[in-house]
């Protein structure tokens, strides 16, 4: 939209005060209970300068920098669906009086977020839910509200951490699209700098305001180095060539049983899963009976109750269970919305108590899977 | 609404430490609204009155302990419409199942001067393996506001919200971040039954899975992680060996630490 342009830590500081000035409730990153998490910012000082984190399997742990950078962290046990697809929301409530049923439908949202730290592979995640709520034929019209009043702005990663692959799923490190402001941090001897660039009219008003400093060449070099180093330290991958036939044509592979005996069908990975948007709903009433409510809440394919029909549930093995996860973020999704349901952020690696790896598991059934058939990927039997 | 009669509710204890019962009179606010709605029967903490059965709904705490028990609990089962236990006492036997795994009689001997005056079964067990229950709410102690749910539910016909997933999926809802991946402290939330909130993760600290196993619990599994995490096989005897030692999934685990 622009030509880059620079702005210094006041210029952050700025950018926040200004948000809120425009009614925006800013959420970002922010350190609590040892974990870098989302939350309101009140200003750059909750930011986690001069933290990071540690991630492997199962394992999460935040260390000191010995640098004082900003956004020197990857992504946390947190995501954006929390605001735009909260954990709990009533949907209607309804009053009885003298025999007559008065049902009163929820208002719809106002809050105007401001969501600032989005990664690349969050922006792609939030498209995706954009596809499941707004697109289909169903639209919810809450979601929509608070997605359009969103504004975002999308930091680029400079490191990556051991869990995740983004760069094999074509979800990042940079962010192409999708934000209103897109910074990169460039930290030299402990002077900051960040580079923008507009994605929005809003987001290029926003820059009027703040008066930057135009970007020189070798500042936009800088920025992309640091993107590129992240890239470099991507150790996982995964491989998303005929995924879906290599899932589908393998669907009573004995890895499933293995994968079952680890897995605590606890539903973390699909809690912390940045695109998951299953939901269920309870029905509360007072004790009179006169008032009841309905509540939607997070579900997951990994409860039993999630696959109750009646008489019991269709996937009552883990093993069914676990495979309806992977499988349908990493293969029927592509049919069901048009794209993966991974965008390669590594929660469901870091956040699962014991340590399951999605793209472990892949690889399992991909490398016996080859030994049985013909040896490309997904190739038919 | 249409007036309906009130259903007469019976409160019994049976071995166990008051607690859950007493949850029924730490409702304050929702106490008066149920007390409106119920007769109350017979319920010894709160008021001498005992009215005769048989009652719409019985709810039983505690765990059978006592000959005198066994007896007394086929009485309640058929003085009662529906019958709900409350509590890890009554659904699992309790912190006194604990002597189901060790000799009975060498307890008696140490701690009572008189051992001939004690009458005692070998073993706690939860009210499920005498007579028919038809709800058991879970937890030491009980959730106040899941008891007053599971009334509600009874008084208006329908299904009580009380899921048996997973302690995380309450854990994620409240945004908390997991303790043992990012702290490495020992959780049992994984395995354990929801209702509680999610309470002690909330507070910084691991689930010590109070409300016992949750639906297809992988103790196993977990046991297995935290074992290769440092933890060794009398540490995983006593986290398994809670307040719901003698349900059978934790039950089997601990053993398999013994
Ligand atoms: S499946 Fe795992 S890696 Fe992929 S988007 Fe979800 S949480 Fe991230
Ligand atoms: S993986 Fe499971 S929880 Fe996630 S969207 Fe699919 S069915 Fe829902
Ligand atoms: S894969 Fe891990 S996080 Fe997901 S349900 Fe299984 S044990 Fe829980
Ligand atoms: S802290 Fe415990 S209950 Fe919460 S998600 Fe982690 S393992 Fe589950």
């Amino acid at each position: 939209m622009n030509a880059p342009v620079l702005i210094d830590t006041i210029g952050l500081g700025q950018l926040i005060k200004l948000l809120q000035k425009k009614g925006y409730q800013v959420m970002g990153p922010t350190v609590r209970d040892e974990a870098i998490v989302y939350d309101t910012l009140d200003s750059i000082n909750d930011l986690p300068q001069g933290w990071t984190d540690e991630q492997e399997a199962g394992h999460y742990r935040i260390k000191k920098r010995d640098d004082n950078a900003y956004f020197g962290y990857v992504v946390g046990p947190h995501s954006w669906k929390k605001y735009l697809h909260p954990p709990r929301r009533r949907l209607w409530r309804a009053e009885q009086k003298d025999g007559e049923v008065d049902i009163i439908p929820e208002s719809a949202e106002s809050t105007r977020f401001a969501f600032l730290g989005v990664r690349s592979c969050e922006l792609h995640a939030i498209t995706i839910q954009d596809e499941v709520f707004i697109k289909g034929p169903h639209v919810d019209n809450d979601y929509r509200l608070r997605r359009e009043n969103a504004l975002i702005i999308a930091v680029n990663c400079t490191q990556s951490a051991p869990t995740c692959f983004c760069v094999s799923m074509n979800t990042g490190p940079k962010a192409e699209s999708g934000y209103d402001l897109v910074l990169t941090e460039i930290l030299e001897n402990n002077i900051h700098h960040f580079l923008v660039q507009a994605g929005s009219e809003k987001g290029l008003e926003l820059l009027g305001e703040l008066d930057p400093r135009p970007a020189k060449e070798s500042d936009i070099s800088k920025a992309e180095k640091g993107i590129e180093q992240a890239a470099q330290q991507m150790s996982r991958s995964m491989k998303t060539d005929g995924i879906k036939e290599l899932l589908f044509e393998n669907l009573e592979h004995p890895r499933w049983d293995e994968v079952a005996e680890r897995c605590l069908s606890c539903a973390n990975c699909t809690m912390v899963c940045p695109t998951c948007f299953c939901s269920t709903v309870e029905d509360v009433t007072d004790i009179t009976g006169d008032h009841a409510e309905r509540w939607q809440r997070w579900d997951s394919c990994f409860t039993m109750d999630f696959s109750y029909l009646h008489g019991g549930s269709v996937r009552s093995s883990t093993k069914s269970r676990y495979r309806q996860w992977m499988t349908h973020k990493l293969a029927s999704w592509i049919d069901q919305f048009g794209s993966s349901g991974c965008v390669g952020c590594g929660r469901c690696v870091t956040w699962c108590p014991v340590g399951i790896d999605i793209t472990e598991e892949v690889r399992a059934i991909e490398n016996a899977g080859s030994k049985t058939s013909t040896p490309s990927q997904g190739g038919k039997e | 609404m249409a007036e309906r009669s009130k259903p007469k509710v019976a409160v019994w204890k049976f071995a166990s430490c008051d607690g859950c019962q007493l949850s029924l009179l730490d409702c304050e606010d929702e106490l008066l609204a149920v007390a409106e709605e119920i007769q109350i029967a017979n319920f010894p903490e709160a008021s001498r009155e005992v009215i005769e059965g048989p009652y719409d709904v019985s709810l039983v705490e505690g765990s059978v302990t006592t000959p005198h028990d066994r007896e007394r609990i086929q009485m309640v089962r058929k003085s009662s419409k529906v019958l709900i236990t409350i509590g890890a006492c009554a659904t699992a036997g309790g912190i006194q199942a604990l002597r189901n795994f060790k000799d009975v009689k060498d307890f008696i001997n140490t701690v009572y001067a008189n051992p001939e005056f004690i009458d005692t079964l070998d073993q706690s067990t939860p009210i499920a393996d005498h007579v028919k229950v038809d709800f058991e709410l879970r937890g030491c102690p009980i959730n106040k506001m899941q008891l007053v749910e599971v009334i509600n539910a009874f008084l208006n016909s329908r299904k009580p919200n009380t899921p048996p997933h997973s302690t995380c999926i309450d854990c994620k809802l409240e945004g908390n971040v997991c303790v043992m991946v990012a702290q490495g402290t020992p959780c049992l939330g994984p395995v354990t039954h929801t209702g509680c909130g999610a309470l002690c993760p909330t507070y910084n600290r691991g689930c010590y899975g109070c409300f016992g196993p949750k639906e297809t619990p992988n103790t196993n599994s977990l046991s297995s992680w935290l074992k290769q995490s440092g933890a060794n096989d009398d540490q995983m005897m006593r986290a398994f060996r809670g307040f719901n030692a003698w349900s059978e999934p934790f039950r089997k685990e601990s053993e398999s630490h013994d």
